[in-house]
């Protein structure tokens, strides 16, 4: 046999990769110039990012921060040599009265004889994230804090309204009352009689022991805040608070809302779809109409209910109805396995919802319910058009000023890049939430 | 049977409503607040600071009341309403009146039952130019675009003048003064209508306000005042006169400079009884014999108020013109103090 051999006997050395291939070149390569059409098109969109980069830079980066007036702004551009219509930012208002923008008419102390309250908003705030922290991402805080998520809904109207502090704690105690009631009747008369007399006790609770029991505590031992009229609240404060508001409370209804649509029972189901599709019937705006003038005309004299209030009211019947909607395309999803199963297991309505149900339920909708909150959180900026004073209507009081008339960009400026911040986050929390339910392991 | 309860409820209420709007005086006096309904931001007539105090032309008026009322200028909560919410914020009783640069007109006197207690600002409907345009007179602007705001006065004034001097506009619509501002100096519309007050307030905001005209054409009547519900005639009368107090102040000579001085007691019999040092005009209104003596110390009389917040010393340089009182060629005239 001849020595001579045709197949390679040993591996060659792995070569480094071309340098056309790797690193920023490569990369640039593949995605920017992978043919002729490819490469002028990133030509052309490059210069056109640049062009509007620069545009919008030189006009945002001016040393307008301290001016006292548009006049002063103009001035101060006039002598960097710019002129025109769109010569520069003003950013002095927005040094000036970006706290309005934040609180509104928020006491802040320069009344006489007044303190600056805005801690207290910006306390609310900061709980709610550490309130939400166990709800949001139970694995990663300790579990005890459930509590202060749990004390929340009443310490968030305390803090921003003020007034005495047994008003939350006597509200917070209906539900102890109802708790209480249930217990004493389960063990007398059943689930059924148990669930309807806690109610009953709670309601009544409310209705008539709550507010002289709040009154005699309050004489007896008198804690509380400064209180605050809800005509000062505006700005991102209000916009939050609605917000806060609707969203917090349109889940929970809205869940009870697709159940309730989904039910047997004849009459629970009308009124669920009738409700919703009735609200779903009507715009946002026509509801905010509603609560600002009609029912000021239906209600009797003096009944002093609160603008904010009926706002509140308003902004949640209409997230929830959407939100039960977003919910029933969840339920919706569900294989009909899934009930079945719950049922061969012998687990009883709400067990099933609570353990099988709900759980597969909500995850699947987290898309909807996400968009549902971001854009209930944008149509908070609606209430302009019944004079509250959100970030969009105080531009229009900011620009009444006349050392600030005839300022537009600037502000809606400042206020879209908050707005997109809040929006943004909330986008991205729920982009984490559906990577961390992920059960179908790919 | 359950319609004709809820039918009850509401006419039991609607009666209440009745009863108790029969004495807003007595309320705001109870209250210890005035609730005046101003706008939600109007340059020179109605605006809060960055602190949130309000100020303005409107807002005067505002003070005046709760000073002549109350016997403190501060006592007022200023409840901002639209264009849209500012008639039902008035009927369903939120506010106790109104003085929101408010056009008296026929039908909302009548029709929507309301009480204008007299004039605080005669306005009209100009317009605006750039000089480079050549335009001298309204009537030449056939086949302009014209930025106007929808849904007001404006837009009927306008069509209107066109239709009445036989020439044509294109009517490029917009929502807010703001918007319009923009589309003007943009070169969107070569004209720009509203109010002449407010055209003055935004040509004083460009960079080169000499750059543009105001035609010298006033194409409508806009009597801007202060009103209250119908029905209330003390209340009414209240506001009313408080009104004619500042007005009638600056026939007399009364300022908030020397109203110290002339309260002690005067030569002039009409001054005397405006002040409260002669006869009981207060005590026939139901508040106190000095209710005058405060209202104009809140804020001076009707031509301090103008030249502080739209006058010609202010950016806005409003000239009297209309507004000046009789004796100097205006529509400015009170009735007397007697």
């Amino acid at each position: 046999m001849s020595d001579v051999s045709f197949v390679r006997t040993e591996m060659l050395p792995e070569q480094d990769p071309p340098a056309s291939s790797v690193g920023v070149v490569g990369w640039m390569r593949e995605n920017l110039f992978s043919g002729v059409w490819n490469s002028i098109l990133t030509v052309i969109s490059g210069v056109f990012i640049f062009y509007t980069l620069y545009g919008l830079l030189s006009w945002a980066m001016v040393p307008t921060w301290a001016a006292g007036s548009l006049n002063e702004c103009r001035e101060i551009l006039h002598n960097m040599g710019r002129e025109g219509h769109l010569a520069g930012a003003c950013w002095g208002v927005i040094s000036e009265r970006w706290e309005q923008l934040m609180f509104g008419f928020y006491p802040n102390g320069s009344e006489e004889g007044t303190a600056d309250l805005r801690w207290r908003p910006v306390l609310a705030f900061v709980l709610l994230i550490v309130a939400l922290a166990p709800v949001l991402f139970a694995d990663k805080v300790p579990g005890k804090l459930i509590y202060l998520s749990m004390a929340y809904p009443f310490l968030l109207p305390f803090l921003l309204w003020g007034g005495s502090i047994w008003s939350p704690i006597a509200v917070a105690a209906g539900f102890g009352v109802g708790y209480a009631a249930y217990r004493v009747i389960d063990g007398v008369a059943g689930s059924l009689a148990a669930v309807i007399g806690s109610v009953v006790a709670a309601i009544l609770w409310w209705l008539f022991l709550a507010s002289p029991v709040a009154g005699l505590l309050a004489d007896i031992i008198p804690l509380g805040l400064e209180p605050v009229e809800s005509r000062k609240f505006g700005g991102f404060m209000l916009s939050i608070t609605i917000g806060v508001v609707a969203i917090g409370l349109s889940l929970p209804i809205g869940i009870v809302l697709a159940l309730g649509r989904q039910s047997d029972l004849m009459i629970v189901k009308s009124l669920c779809v009738g409700f919703i599709e009735f609200i779903r019937g009507v715009p946002l705006i026509t509801l905010l109409f509603v609560a600002s003038t009609l029912l000021n005309i239906f209600m009797p004299p003096g009944t002093d209910f609160d603008i904010i209030m009926r706002v509140f009211i308003m902004v949640t019947l209409f997230a929830s109805a959407y939100m039960a909607e977003v919910i029933r395309g969840g339920l919706a999803a569900l294989p009909k396995g899934q009930y079945e199963g719950a049922d061969s297991l012998g687990l009883n309505y709400w067990q099933a919802q609570r353990l099988i149900i709900m759980p597969q339920a909500l995850k699947i909708s987290i898309p909807g319910i996400v968009s549902t909150f971001i854009g209930v959180f944008k149509d908070t900026t609606l209430v302009s058009v019944i004079g509250l004073f959100d970030p969009l209507n105080l531009t229009n009081a900011i620009r009444a000023d006349s050392n600030w008339n005839g300022i537009v960009w600037e502000l809606y400026g400042f206020i879209a890049v908050l707005f997109f911040i809040f929006c943004f986050s909330m986008s991205r929390y729920s982009m984490y939430l559906e990577r961390k339910l992920r059960t179908d392991h790919h | 049977m359950k319609k004709s309860v809820f039918l009850g409820a509401l006419t039991v209420a609607g009666l209440a409503a009745g009863a108790a709007a029969a004495g807003t005086l007595d309320d705001v006096k109870a209250r210890g607040k005035l609730n005046c309904g101003v706008t939600t931001g109007l340059v020179g007539f109605a605006a809060p600071d960055a602190n949130g105090n309000w100020d303005g032309f409107d807002v005067g008026v505002c003070r005046a009341v709760a000073a002549a009322v109350l016997g403190d200028a501060q006592a007022v909560e200023f409840v901002p309403t639209t264009g849209k919410t500012r008639f039902t914020a008035l009927a369903s009783g939120e506010i106790d009146m109104l003085a929101r640069n408010t056009t008296w007109t026929f039908s909302r006197d009548v029709d929507l039952k309301f009480e204008f207690v007299g004039v605080n600002y005669y306005d009209g409907q100009g317009f605006m130019v750039p000089k480079e345009l050549g335009v001298s007179s309204a009537k030449e602007l056939d086949g302009a675009t014209v930025c106007i705001q929808t849904g007001t006065t404006t837009e009927l004034n306008l069509a209107d003048f066109f239709r009445a001097n036989n020439i044509s506009y294109e009517p490029v619509p917009i929502e807010t003064n703001a918007e319009a501002q923009q589309q003007y100096l943009a070169g969107a519309c070569d004209v720009y209508t509203t109010d002449a007050s407010g055209l003055a307030a935004t040509r004083a905001t460009f960079e080169a306000p000499g750059d543009h005209v105001v035609l010298p054409e006033i194409i409508s009547k806009e009597p801007l005042g202060p009103l209250v519900r119908h029905g209330d005639h003390e209340w009414g009368d209240v506001v009313r006169w408080t009104l004619n107090a500042l007005i009638s102040a600056e026939e007399l000579g009364v300022t908030s400079a020397n109203i110290a001085e002339l309260a002690a007691g005067t030569d002039v019999p009409e001054t005397n009884r405006l002040l409260g040092t002669e006869g009981t005009l207060g005590e026939m209104l139901g508040l106190e014999a000095d209710w005058a003596v405060k209202a104009i110390a809140a804020g001076g009389n009707y031509g301090e108020l103008f030249e502080k917040n739209i006058g010609e010393a202010t950016p806005i340089a409003l000239s009297r013109g209309l507004n000046a009182s009789y004796k100097d060629g205006g529509l400015l005239y009170s009735p007397p103090f007697r």
